[in-house]
Parts: structure tokens; sequence; C-alpha cells
């Protein structure tokens, strides 16, 4: 009982953590139709940012100015880079976005190393923030959920509440249209690309220590975003935040619960004996297969129902 | 006059679509652009808005808009209501009709009260999202969305098609209301129904060119270009 509840805490966490990057990138694909392949790397570059000012000036001017320099670095990048390139179609900007994975992984290995950063969790929120059922709860875990639902009621007031919100919506079904009506949807893209990089940047700020601050953290989030986006649906934030929760429990949960498939079935039917290639595949634990859940998620989804969970369109 | 277009070319990919269309339309008037499907009508009004780019030049009150980005030229004045509606579905009726306003609370000839008295069903509906309103609706709501950014020219692209002939007339009495607070109209048809009625001029299109100009009654005097141009 109590592992079920600290795993579903901790995988809260995760998903929210997802939701903080994918909801960025799902805004810009279903607004610009732009593919960015390089979210998860400003997410690194929100991290490295993070350790760096925070060794400086410490935590807290960190987790405010990583995330503003990411966003400025996605307007530039919006505004100089895929705005050229989008005259020439989508695949010029999918390979754009692809070659800024590998400039921003090379520009971190050549200005941080390959090694992992010491960039830790504040001594002040280093601590057992509750203990339940004997496990701690550790308070900066409390504080990254404190954040990211800061994030969800921000990004939900923009969106609902604001004018600018409206348009953006608008402009996620009917982008010429919007623009017709005499509204600036160059500035709303930039704005929104932006604010998506800006999100990353701050998922890297409380990510980085949480996990590992290092040169290859960019290419085991980026898959999982691109997972959670693609389950969520386009267009729909909604099911982006349901996916990312999902995501979240599914990697959480399949750590903890160390059975095998072979485990489940076994009070139905006789599982093959070990020794046979379907008995070792079906007595694979679970904790080795969970990195794939996600994955084999997403093609059974793009399978039945190409849209996605909420989606408004087909993927 | 308010409108020139000059010797206006547009292409899509490598395809030539316009070959250099001529149009005027002045203050407050009512001018139909006829024609059958593919001819270039809905480009010649996406090269207008600079949703297509076009070659040649787009007069505007003196000033010439051809290649400006549609928001621009939106607030230049100009207009526009798509022939496919795309109306945001996910909105309520209210919000499509605010996001026609180019600034919050900024009301020109139109206000929400105008469109409501116009069209009861809207009003009736304007909570619920505009995806789920029947096409005619859909289209009223189009056509009002764009009016309420108060242009002084609107480009309105096959208002009538698919709709039942009861809702042609609303459009037709719309399109009249529209006149009669001095906006000037290029209304995009292909049935001659409402612009015979209307219209004060007519151009009538073929093969990415305008291939006659006239009166309703000179058109109606001129049957070989009707069954050339018009007449399926």
């Amino acid at each position: 009982m109590e592992i079920i509840l600290v795993s579903l805490l901790n995988g809260l966490v995760y998903g929210m953590l997802l939701f903080m990057l994918a909801s960025g990138l799902t805004l810009i694909f279903s607004m610009m139709g732009v593919l960015n392949f390089a979210h998860a790397s400003i997410y690194m570059i929100g991290a490295y940012l993070a350790f760096e000012v925070s060794r400086w000036f410490g935590f807290l001017p960190a987790l405010i100015l990583a995330p503003i320099l990411c966003g400025a670095i996605g307007a530039a990048i919006e505004i100089w880079g895929l705005r050229r390139v989008h005259h020439n179609g989508h695949i010029a900007e999918l390979l754009f976005t692809f070659g800024l994975v590998f400039i921003v992984q090379r520009g971190v290995q050549m200005i941080w190393g390959m090694l992992p950063m010491p960039y830790r969790v504040p001594s002040y929120l280093d601590f057992p923030l509750f203990t339940l059922y004997g496990a701690n709860f550790p308070a900066y875990r409390g504080f990254m959920l404190l954040i990211s639902a800061g994030m969800l009621l921000a990004i939900w007031l923009l969106l609902k509440k604001t004018r600018v919100g409206l348009i953006i919506q608008a402009a996620l079904t009917h982008p010429n249209m919007v623009s017709s009506l005499g509204h600036n949807v160059p500035m709303v893209f930039t704005g929104v690309f932006a604010g998506g990089c800006g999100l990353a940047g701050l998922a890297g700020v409380i990510g980085g220590n949480y996990l590992t601050t290092e040169s290859s953290m960019a290419d085991a989030m980026g898959p999982i975003v691109f997972v959670v986006v693609v389950f969520g649906g386009l267009g729909s934030l909604a099911g982006c935040f349901i996916a990312s929760i999902i995501m979240g429990m599914i990697q959480t949960f399949a750590v903890v619960f160390d059975y095998t498939i072979a485990d489940m079935f076994s009070p139905l039917f006789k599982v093959p004996e070990m020794d046979t290639l379907l008995g070792e595949i079906l007595t694979v634990p679970m904790s080795r297969i969970g990195p794939l859940l996600p994955y084999a998620l997403m093609i059974l989804i793009l399978l039945v129902r190409p849209r996605g969970l909420l989606g408004t369109r087909d993927t | 006059m308010m409108l020139e277009v000059r010797d206006l070319h547009a292409f899509y990919g490598q395809s030539h679509i316009l070959h250099g269309v001529d149009l005027n339309v002045d203050e407050g008037e009512i001018v139909s652009l006829l024609g059958r499907n593919g001819v270039g009508r809905s480009t010649t009004c996406k090269a207008i808005m600079g949703q297509v780019v076009p070659q040649g030049q787009v007069l505007y009150r003196g000033k010439n808009l051809a290649g400006l980005r549609s928001d621009l030229v939106a607030r230049a004045g100009i207009g526009y209501v798509p022939e496919d509606r795309q109306v945001f579905p996910t909105l309520t009726v209210r919000q499509n009709l605010e996001l026609g306003l180019k600034k919050a609370g900024k009301f020109g000839r139109w206000t929400f009260d105008d469109v409501f008295r116009l069209f009861p069903n809207l009003a009736a509906r304007q909570n619920n999202p505009a995806g789920v309103l029947s096409g005619g609706e859909q289209q009223m709501l189009t056509m009002c969305r764009t009016l309420m950014g108060d242009p002084d020219l609107v480009l309105i692209d096959e208002p009538t098609e698919g709709l039942a002939p009861l809702l042609v007339e609303q459009v037709g009495a719309l399109l009249a209301e529209i006149a009669s607070r001095g906006v000037a109209i290029l209304l995009v048809e292909q049935k001659l129904t409402i612009a015979l009625k209307i219209s004060h001029r007519l151009y009538v299109m073929g093969h990415g060119k305008i291939v006659f100009e006239g009166t309703p009654a000179d058109l109606a005097a001129s049957p070989e270009i009707r069954q050339e141009w018009l007449e399926v």
C-alpha cells in the first residue's frame, strides 16, 4: 500500500515534468506544424544554465534567469532560423531543428565536458517533507509539484482568460484566418515558441538536479516527450496533460512493481517454461520492459486512434 | 477608386493560376466576380489578402498592398470571408466574434447587438462552441466575425455555397445590410441568383483572367458570355 502511494506521488512528479516539456512542444507543433526536435535540447540548456547561475548566484536566481534565457534563445531561433526556413516547407524545418540538436549537444560537451555536472538540490530544500509508512518524501519533489502546479495554472489562465490566449487557441485551427482578421500571427508564433522554450528551460532547472545534468540528458528526455505529444493528441493541452501523467505513472510503477508478464497470467493458465523462447520473453521483469512501454503505447494509439487521446486532428 | 487590382499574377508552385487580373471596386460599390470553379476567383481574393504571394499591383486607396502580410492588409481596411468558412470550432460563438475585433472593445459600424439582432440564432447560441453550429449559421458567423473588424471593403467568397434557398435569402439580406452601411463588397459567386440582383457591376473570370466586365443588364444581354464562361 505505502509503495503505491509513494509511487503515485513520484509518478505525478515525473509526469508534471514531462508536461512542462510536452506542453510547449504540442503548442508549437499544433500551431506552426513544426516538429521541434530541439525542444529537449533547450531543456538541457536550461539545466546547464541553472547549474552555472546557481553556482554563482544561488538556486532562486537560476529558477528565474534560466527559463528567461531559454525563452530568449527560443525567440532567436524562431525569428532568425525557423521563420527563414519556413518558406521551404516542413522538411526543411525538421532538418533545421534536427541540426540544432547536434549543435547543442556538441556545444554543451565542448563547454562543460562529458561528465555529469555537480548540479544539486539546494540545501534548504534538501530534507524529508514527510514520512509515509517509513518512506521519506523529499521536500524537493514537493517543490517540483508546486512549481508544476503554478505553471499549469499560469498556462490555463493565459489561454482561457486573456485575449492573447484566445488568439493562440484560434491559431491552433486556422492561423491564416486569424491573420486575415488583423492579428499579427508571426509575432504570436514567436511568443509561443519562446514561451514553450522557456517552459523547457524551467523543466531543465527543476529536472536537472532531480535527475542528472549531463550531455546525454536531451537524448534521454526527447523521445519520451514526443511519445507524450503523439499520445495526447495534437492541438489539445488537456490530452497532453493526461498523457504526461500516464507516462509518468507507467515509468514509475514499472520500476517499482517487479512482476513479469508470466506472473500476471500464471493464475489463469500454465506459463511455458523459462528455457523456451516464449517463456523467456514472458519472464522478463517489468522493470526491464518499463522503458519500452511508452513506445508500445504510442504505436498502439497510432494504429487504433491516430488523432491521439483528445487530439483535434490526425497526426 | 478604392481598390485597383492591376496585372495580378499568382502561382501555386509551378502552376500559373492568375494571368494578369485587372479589376476595380469603388467606395460603397457592390461588385461581383463570377466564373466557374477553378478559374482563379478564390486565388484572386487570397492574392489581395496576401495569403498567396502575388505579382502585380493591389492599390487600396492609393497604397500598394501587394505582398503585404494578411494582418496588415486587414488593418488597412479590407475584410475577408473565405469560402471554407474557417470558424474557430472550439471557441464559442461570442469568442469567434470577439476575435473579429482588431482591438478589444474597439467597435466600428458593427456591434454584438447588431449581429445578435440580425441573427437571433447566433444570439441564442452565443456561448456554444462554434463547431456545433449548422452550415448556414457558420456562414453567418464567419461573415459577422469579419464585419466586427469594421472593414471598409469586404471580399466574400461563395457565401451561398451549399446553403438552402431560405438561407441564401438571409445571406442576400445581410449583403444588403452591409452595403447600406457604406461598406464596399467584392462578392465571389458561381451562381447568378444573388449577384445579378444586388451588384452594381460584374466581372466574369476565365482561365485566370477577366473575360467580361459590365452591369447586370449588360450580362443579361450577352447570352454568348454566359454560355461560354458561366453555364455548366
